[in-house]
């Protein structure tokens, strides 16, 4: 019983940096851009909460901070993409190269400090539930934030008049434009909110997972999370699953190397990444591809005609 | 009002201007940051653009930092060009080390001439065989080969760390996670005694030319351009999109094998866990910079050289953070695809349409 609550608890925390991020890039790849940067607003947001938290004492005002510089990150892409019609690829990819060197550039101060981490809020009476109150009752706020922006993420996708154009956009964004949506509005609006996200996703990571800021310590999750968005067929309550499965795949390997097999550690740290390769392959082959169809417009760059 | 209106035809000196433009932008941004790190903007912008053309050493530096990037994006043009994006050169380069530099340490003490070209062909095939995972999946799953091409450089760069903690370790090497040195027939020949430069620089020429060859000349790279320019057409042109998937793939990677065997047994002399150190990535912006032109590359991939060597120096005279490189080639990055919206683009001023009375 305690092992399993470990091992789901340790799959949970492992899982939340990449919800975060998979739940901002879905709504940004709905509205029809594939912004591949994630990797790169996530580490901005790890340094700039890292940074924010360190300077204020205040674990909100970094929060806040990741989330703001997050959304800087993706409006800057927005700028490139949208305004200045640049390739969508080679923009995301940009957007990378750009993060990780700032991030190395704004923390080379920070590294080796460390902040208090984020206190866990524990529901009362709620979290002395046996089994279900350590997993579900007691956690960081990051954590039930996650939960809720995913669940508000979903709501407004499926039952809201803006989710409803915002994935008009995304489907076609001539038609879309032709009875009168503002197109490139509603982009860098989705593009904002994706960045601030996945400024959360590094947040969690600097501030409440481990409380210390090192180079590229989001070590390819960014791009895991865009993984997670195909696996979830651009479905949010999918991207839950997806990031929880990716998750567990994190955590058993901790979990292997603490049963002392004898394997070199190095193989145990490829499966994330082979994972991810599997179940891409899983998806992109499988005969149900259809209901799992990408956004029509998706990377597809907008140009108004007339 | 201001408004983009599409050239009929792509602006030839725009495509030529725009590096140039993006170049001087991404130098006024960098001394913008210089001047808030508390450095005086233009003595460092000197220290960058001149102390790698200061002494032979250092001109004999550019041809080693060159010659990679040169290499790589010459191999990912092709991809690029086509729509195909092979963004896990870094991964490729790795293996083809590992895999080339295995063979030199299996001969290890062996003096012949055939050892060398034997390690360049197995660095070259194991980069193939890296980027073929991508090319297979693709072609066979449709899985996309952004991702996985990305994902298999974290597995390159732990199966590299494994294997030179375990089966390729020095065994004098004091536990240290390193192989033996390359010597002898398995060190890469110099171009001149005293520096680091080596032959791998004539290949690099060797495979620009290659593609300009195949891109102006054969009918393999009017299929690349046109996949990438006009996909339905090529479609019914009757290419095979997948042939050319595995063609973009297979080159790019080989290439970028073999910039990892050459930098393994050159300028780095043995394998070890930090040998990655982001050439596959700065070969993306590279390609760009060069317009996936094959000379347009050379000299990119010189202009990038200079940002390493600039910055190495600026971080030792001026006190300058190391990271400063990385975001230097980030902003030539954006500059460079933002300013590509004035080669197909053109601004027109226009007057609000007034409605008639």
């Amino acid at each position: 019983m305690e092992l399993a609550v470990n091992i789901i608890l340790g799959m949970m925390l492992a899982a939340t940096p990449l919800l975060f991020a998979a739940t901002g890039e879905l709504v940004v790849e709905r509205a029809g851009v594939l912004n591949l940067g994630v990797e790169g607003m996530m580490v901005i947001g790890a340094v700039a909460g890292f940074i924010v938290t360190a300077e204020s004492g205040s674990h909100l005002a970094g929060i806040t901070g990741a989330a703001i510089a997050g959304a800087a990150m993706a409006l800057l892409f927005g700028l490139m993409t949208q305004v200045l019609l640049a390739n969508q690829v080679a923009s995301g990819l940009a957007l990378t190269i750009f993060g990780l060197g700032l991030s190395a550039l704004l923390g080379s101060g920070y590294s080796g400090l460390s902040i208090p981490a984020l206190a866990r809020i524990e529901i009362p009476l709620l979290a002395d539930i046996p089994f279900f109150g350590p997993l579900l009752f007691r956690h960081e706020p990051m954590f039930y934030l996650s939960i809720l922006l995913l669940v508000l993420t979903g709501w407004f996708l499926t039952r809201t008049r803006a989710g409803l154009i915002l994935k008009a956009v995304g489907e076609n964004h001539d038609a879309a434009h032709a009875i009168g949506h503002p197109v490139v509005l509603i982009r860098l609006l989705a593009l904002a909110w994706g960045g601030a996200l996945a400024g959360l996703g590094g947040a969690y990571l600097s501030i409440a997972r481990t409380p210390l800021w090192s180079e590229e310590m989001t070590a390819g999750r960014g791009w895991i999370a865009l993984a997670i968005v195909v696996f979830a067929g651009w479905r949010p309550n999918r991207a839950l699953l997806g990031a929880y499965l990716f998750g567990g795949v994190t955590i058993l390997q901790l979990h292997v190397q603490g049963l002392g097999i004898a394997i070199p550690s190095q193989y145990l740290s490829m499966l994330p990444y082979l994972v991810t390769i599997a179940v891409l392959v899983a998806i992109s082959a499988s005969p149900s591809r259809a209901m799992l169809r990408a956004p029509g417009s998706l990377g597809r760059t907008f140009h108004a005609q007339g | 009002m201001i408004r983009l209106e599409r050239r009929p035809e792509t602006s030839r000196a725009m495509l030529w201007l725009t590096p140039v433009l993006a170049l001087v932008l991404t130098i006024l941004v960098g001394m913008v940051l210089f001047a808030m790190l508390g450095k005086d903007p233009l003595q460092t912008v000197a220290v960058i653009f001149v102390s790698p053309f200061s002494d032979l050493y250092n001109l004999s530096e550019l041809l080693v930092k060159a010659t990679p990037l040169i290499l790589i994006a010459i191999g990912l043009s092709l991809g690029f060009r086509a729509g195909i994006w092979n963004i896990g050169a870094e991964g490729q380069f790795t293996i083809g080390a590992l895999a080339g530099g295995a063979v030199g340490l299996a001969f290890h003490g062996t003096d012949s001439l055939w050892l060398m070209p034997l390690m360049w062909i197995t660095g070259c095939a194991a980069g193939m065989a890296w980027a073929a995972i991508p090319a297979f999946l693709r072609t066979r799953f449709g899985a996309n080969e952004i991702l996985v091409s990305l994902m298999l450089v974290y597995v390159a760069t732990l199966l590299l760390s494994a294997m030179v903690t375990g089966p390729l370790r020095d065994p004098d090497g004091f536990n240290f996670p390193e192989s033996r040195l390359f010597e002898g027939s398995a060190a890469m020949p110099l171009l001149m005694e005293g520096t680091r430069a080596h032959i791998g620089f004539f290949a690099a020429l060797v495979a620009a030319f290659m593609a300009w060859l195949l891109l102006g000349r054969h009918v393999v790279g009017f299929q690349i351009r046109l996949l990438g320019e006009a996909p339905r057409a090529a479609r019914f042109a009757g290419f095979v999109e997948a042939r050319v998937i595995w063609f973009c793939l297979l080159v790019s990677g080989g290439l970028a094998g073999l910039a990892g065997l050459f930098e393994a047994t050159g300028p780095v002399g043995q394998l070890v866990p930090s040998l990655p150190v982001g050439y596959g990535f700065t070969a993306i912006i590279v390609a760009f910079l060069g317009r996936l032109n094959p000379l347009g590359i050379i000299i990119a991939g010189f202009v990038m050289a200079v940002t390493y060597l600039g910055g190495e120096a600026a971080e030792i005279t001026m006190q300058l953070p190391n990271a400063v490189t990385a975001v230097f080639q980030g902003l030539l990055l954006f500059f460079l695809l933002g300013m590509d919206v004035l080669s197909t683009y053109r601004f027109r001023l226009r007057r609000r349409v007034r409605a008639a009375t």
